[in-house]
């Protein structure tokens, strides 16, 4: 990718950041943590890898996406409403009564969102049945599912992970966001899910193990993804919890909760002063 | 009664599937390693590249059925009662339920008379379960011609519908040219003293129950209520104004089921008196079904039996 590109694309991930603090904020709940932790994957999902419409939401030659970890919908909505789905100045409603910025995604209200997800380890399946749909019907259609490291201690999670490989679904890229950390600790403490590359591996993917942080090879990831044939993709991404906003960092506390006023100032100044340094680059 | 000849619904939703395929391209079937017993097997034999078996992980199946039919099939999702409804109940609540995805469930293998298998198999507690899901259309088929009728009609309509089974061989007292609609109620015998509510294999038996209560001097009002979400008010409230007395019938729990249903109805709309038939707060067992059947009192016999001295006879 151009040096060009790639200040857009880190751009637009500050922003996707600003719009988790936004929307948290606003709703005075919401999972901050995780959305932070894949504001890059969002952002290099709905900026560059999809083949997607804003204007055109329910467009059937789109790619679909699945955010299993429903729970992050503060940073799908961030992403979404920069894209351009719905307005940027609608994500402080998050959570609100009658918004339509549910506390997890709901496909019959938010445009853009392509399953309603929130309860751990169906979204995945759902993405499954997406690929399988689409390779039977000859549709061109990828399908991207992000996880949780947390969430793959569900037993569906290896359900849908054995029929992906079973039907050589290469129309499936799943992304499973390791950071490390869910809400009673950290992972490997709660139920260690390790060795998560391995076992997805043994379970018949084509699995890769990058910095979930760096654009280029989020990039490079999903290229290689698109190139494999005849198995699952799946990228485990190695991120931080709570990247981007400092007392946020790999801090378990900030998995559910919203920054209060003066927590919500700093945060924002944070990722205003990230995003000027971006913009003079 | 002449003899009549005996299909079980399992067969029925089997063939349906078939005939709906031949017509409709976009018609998938899923299971979970039990599509010799469910009946999709047949599907699968004519239509091979359309079946798709999840084996035994009936939660992923579920949600791969939601995915399958955002992409605008309409996929058939089926397992035995007890673990379409019951172990995938969360999966069916979240992800057809909520977002009122367009994916049929064939829950199998229904009630007690599922026989030597047990408790464990015996799935009593599925018209409980998905009643309770906002928007989840429900239907008992009480033989072959309704169950493919209804197959045809859950086919047809928009939105999740849970279709539930039988693996006994019932009496065929339908014509072919019976016209099944969702949501509505059946009045198969017209009456004035007691009105006995019915579905599944108990209808067959309510009617034979009304046969015998005429003998008697007991006018019974016979309805088939195949749907039991969205439940015919309207004829449940006709019936109860008619007779003052109603009687429901199910292979069910009487807890969450048909007779429940009959009650909230009934409770808010025209109080009237009611007696429930059905598996009370119990679990079943091993035994040959129609043994199960008499055992839990799920026969002609017992309606009868109930209707005689519920009017005083």
């Amino acid at each position: 990718m151009t040096a060009s590109e790639l200040k857009q694309l880190k751009i637009a991930a500050c922003k996707v950041r600003m719009g988790v603090i936004e929307s948290t904020h606003g709703a005075k709940a919401g999972h901050p943590g995780g959305s932070l932790s894949a504001a890059e994957i969002f952002t290099y999902l709905y900026f560059k890898e999809m083949n997607i419409d804003p204007k055109n939401p329910k467009w059937e030659g789109r790619d679909r996406f699945v955010l299993s970890k429903g729970h992050t919908a503060p940073g799908l909505y961030a992403a979404l409403a920069e894209r351009g789905f719905f307005p940027v100045e609608d994500l402080p409603t998050l959570r609100h009564i009658d918004s339509y910025l549910q506390g997890h995604p709901n496909m019959n209200l938010v445009p853009g969102v392509d399953m309603s997800t929130g309860s751990l380890g169906q979204g995945i399946s759902v993405a499954v049945g997406m690929a399988l749909a689409a390779k039977h019907t000859g549709k061109e259609n990828r399908v991207y599912s992000l996880l949780g490291d947390g969430e793959i201690e569900e037993g569906q999670v290896w359900e849908a992970f054995m029929s992906a490989a079973h039907y050589k679904l290469d129309n499936l890229c799943v992304i499973v966001d390791n950071n490390g950390l869910q809400i009673d600790g950290p992972v490997a403490q709660v139920m260690s899910p390790y060795p998560i590359v391995d076992k997805l591996a043994a379970f018949g993917f084509k699995v890769q193990a990058i910095d979930g942080h760096d654009f280029d090879a989020i990039e490079k990831a999903f290229n290689q993804a698109k190139e494999t044939k005849g198995a699952p993709s799946a990228i485990v991404i190695t991120s931080t919890k709570g990247k981007g906003v400092s007392y946020m960092e790999n801090q378990c506390g900030w998995h559910g909760k919203a920054p209060n006023d003066e927590e919500y100032e700093v945060a924002m100044a944070e990722l205003r002063a990230q995003l000027a340094e971006l913009e003079a680059m | 009664m002449a003899e009549v000849k005996k299909i079980a619904t399992r067969d029925s939703y089997g063939a349906a599937l078939i005939e709906l395929g031949k017509q409709h391209d976009d018609l998938v079937v899923l299971d979970a390693d039990l599509a010799a017993a469910t009946k999709t097997g047949v599907f699968k034999k004519e239509f091979p590249d359309r079946h798709f078996d999840c084996g035994i992980a009936e939660a992923n199946m579920m949600c791969v059925a939601a995915g399958m039919s955002t992409m605008g099939l309409v996929p058939f999702a089926s397992s035995f009662a007890m673990f379409a409804a019951g172990r995938a109940f969360e999966q069916v609540r979240n992800s057809i339920g909520y977002p009122h995805l367009n994916v049929k469930i064939g829950g199998t293998h229904g009630g007690i008379s599922v026989g030597e298998d047990g408790a464990s198999h015996q799935c009593c507690e599925d018209f409980a379960l998905m009643r309770s899901i906002p928007g989840m259309t429900i239907i008992c088929p009480a033989d072959d011609v309704e169950a493919r009728a209804a197959v045809k009609a859950a086919y047809e309509m928009d939105g999740p519908v849970y279709l539930r089974f039988g693996r006994l061989a019932i009496p065929v007292f339908h014509s072919e040219d019976y016209d099944f609609q969702v949501g509505k109620g059946e009045i198969l015998k017209d009456g004035t003293d007691v009105a006995i509510i019915a579905n599944g294999l108990l209808t067959y038996e309510a009617i034979k129950a009304g046969e015998e209560l005429a003998a008697t001097g007991i006018n019974a009002m016979i309805i088939n209520m195949a749907t039991i979400k969205p439940i015919d008010e309207e004829l449940v409230v006709e019936a109860a104004k008619k007779c003052g007395k109603i009687i429901t019938c199910e292979e069910h729990s009487i807890i969450g089921g048909l007779g429940e249903a009959v009650c909230s109805v009934l409770s808010e709309k025209c109080p009237t008196p009611v007696r429930r038939i059905g598996v009370n707060d119990e679990f079943g067992h091993s035994g040959p079904a129609m043994e199960l059947l008499k055992q839990f009192g799920l026969t002609s016999d017992h309606i009868v039996e109930v209707a005689k001295d519920f009017c005083g006879k």
